[in-house]
C-alpha cells in the first residue's frame, strides 16, 4: 500500500518542497495541499512546512490558523490523523490549539540559522518511534520566533506526561521553557518543533540524515494503524 | 459607526524581548531614567452599531491576543 503524505502550502510557506521530498525519502507519496482547499484528498497524515505564511502578519501563525484547509486538519487531528508542523507549521499548529503554548520572539533577538543538536525525549509518538530515547541529533534551526512558551502549570503536564519529544542540547538558543524544541499531544499523534528535520534527510544536502528517521516513524505508525 | 480599541500586551511573566532591547537602546540615545520597556499591539477598529461587547471581546481573545501569551483591553472611545 501506498502511505499518503499531505504537504500543506500556504501564501508564504517555503518548506513545502522539502517536506514534500522528505516524504519520498520515506517512501510515502507526498499529496500538495493548498490553504484555501479544505479537500485533504485522502491523505494519511498531513506535514504543516516552515516558512512565513500571510508574512507572519499579527502573531506567526495567526492568520494561516483561519485557512480553509486548516479546518480540515483540526477535525481529522481529532479523529488521530498524524500531523507533523514544522517551525512555522509548529507556531500554526499551537495558534490553531492542537498543541499547547505558543512561540514568541527568540530571547537573543536574532534570527538563529544553525546545525543544532537536539535531544530525544520521547520515542513513542506517531513521527519519533525509529529513534532511540535519549539519541542525539543534528538537525538545521532557521527561526526568528522560536522559544517556546506555556503558562507554568502546562509545562508540568507536559513534563509530567512525557510530551517533550525534543529538548535542545547545550546552550539554549531561542530562550524556550525547558529548553524544548518539539512536543506532542496528548495521544503521540500531532508533533509540533522549531527546527527542521526535512532539510536533514541526506548528507549531500544537509547537515546530516538524521531527520528522515521522523518520516521513516510516520510510516510505521500509518502502516501498523 | 464607533471606534474601538483594542491593546493587546504580552503578559507580565512573558519574556519581551522587543521591549527590553528597547529599553536597553535608550540610555546609549542619552536617554536617563527608564527602567523598563514592554512592547505590544493597538487595534483601532471601525465598527458599526450591530456590534455588540461579546463580539468584540471574542475577536480580541480568539485572534487579535493570544490568550496563552498575551492580555488585552477592548474599550469604545470617542461615541
Amino acid at each position: 500500500m501506498s502511505v499518503r503524505v499531505g504537504v500543506i502550502t500556504f501564501p508564504g510557506t517555503l518548506d513545502d518542497v522539502d517536506a514534500a521530498r522528505a516524504a519520498r525519502y520515506a517512501e510515502a507519496e507526498a499529496v500538495p495541499l493548498w490553504h484555501g482547499d479544505p479537500d485533504l484528498k485522502g491523505v494519511d497524515a498531513v506535514i504543516v512546512p516552515g516558512g512565513f505564511s500571510y508574512g507572519d502578519y499579527l502573531r506567526c501563525g495567526a492568520i494561516a490558523r483561519f485557512a480553509p484547509v486548516m479546518g480540515s486538519v483540526i477535525e481529522a487531528a481529532g479523529k488521530g490523523m498524524p500531523v507533523l508542523g514544522i517551525c512555522n507549521g509548529f507556531q500554526i499548529l499551537c495558534e490553531a490549539g492542537l498543541l499547547p503554548g505558543a512561540l514568541i520572539r527568540n530571547s537573543g533577538l536574532h534570527f538563529v540559522c544553525k546545525d543544532q543538536w537536539l535531544k530525544v525525549e520521547n520515542n513513542t509518538t506517531a513521527w519519533s518511534s525509529r529513534y532511540e530515547k535519549g539519541a542525539e541529533i543534528l538537525v538545521p534551526l532557521k527561526s526568528g520566533e522560536g522559544g517556546y512558551q506555556a503558562t507554568q502549570s502546562t509545562v508540568d503536564e507536559l513534563e509530567g506526561e512525557g510530551r517533550v519529544v525534543f529538548r535542545y542540547v547545550g546552550d539554549n538558543p531561542n530562550g524556550s521553557r525547558n529548553n524544548i524544541a518539539g512536543i506532542t499531544s496528548a495521544n503521540g499523534r500531532v508533533v509540533g518543533l522549531m527546527p527542521h528535520p526535512e532539510h536533514a534527510i541526506d548528507a549531500l544536502t544537509g547537515p546530516t540524515d538524521d531527520g528522515l528517521g521522523m518520516f521513516l516513524s510516520l510510516m510505521d505508525a500509518v502502516v501498523n494503524a | 459607526m464607533a471606534r474601538v480599541v483594542v491593546d493587546v500586551m504580552p503578559k507580565p511573566e512573558i519574556l519581551d524581548p522587543q521591549g527590553q532591547a528597547v529599553a536597553n537602546a535608550l540610555p546609549r540615545l542619552g536617554f536617563e531614567g527608564i527602567t523598563s520597556v514592554r512592547q505590544g499591539k493597538h487595534f483601532e477598529l471601525e465598527v458599526d452599531d450591530s456590534v455588540d461587547d461579546a463580539a468584540l471581546e471574542k475577536i480580541a481573545e480568539t485572534f487579535l491576543a493570544n490568550p496563552v501569551i498575551e492580555d488585552w483591553v477592548v474599550r469604545r472611545v470617542g461615541a
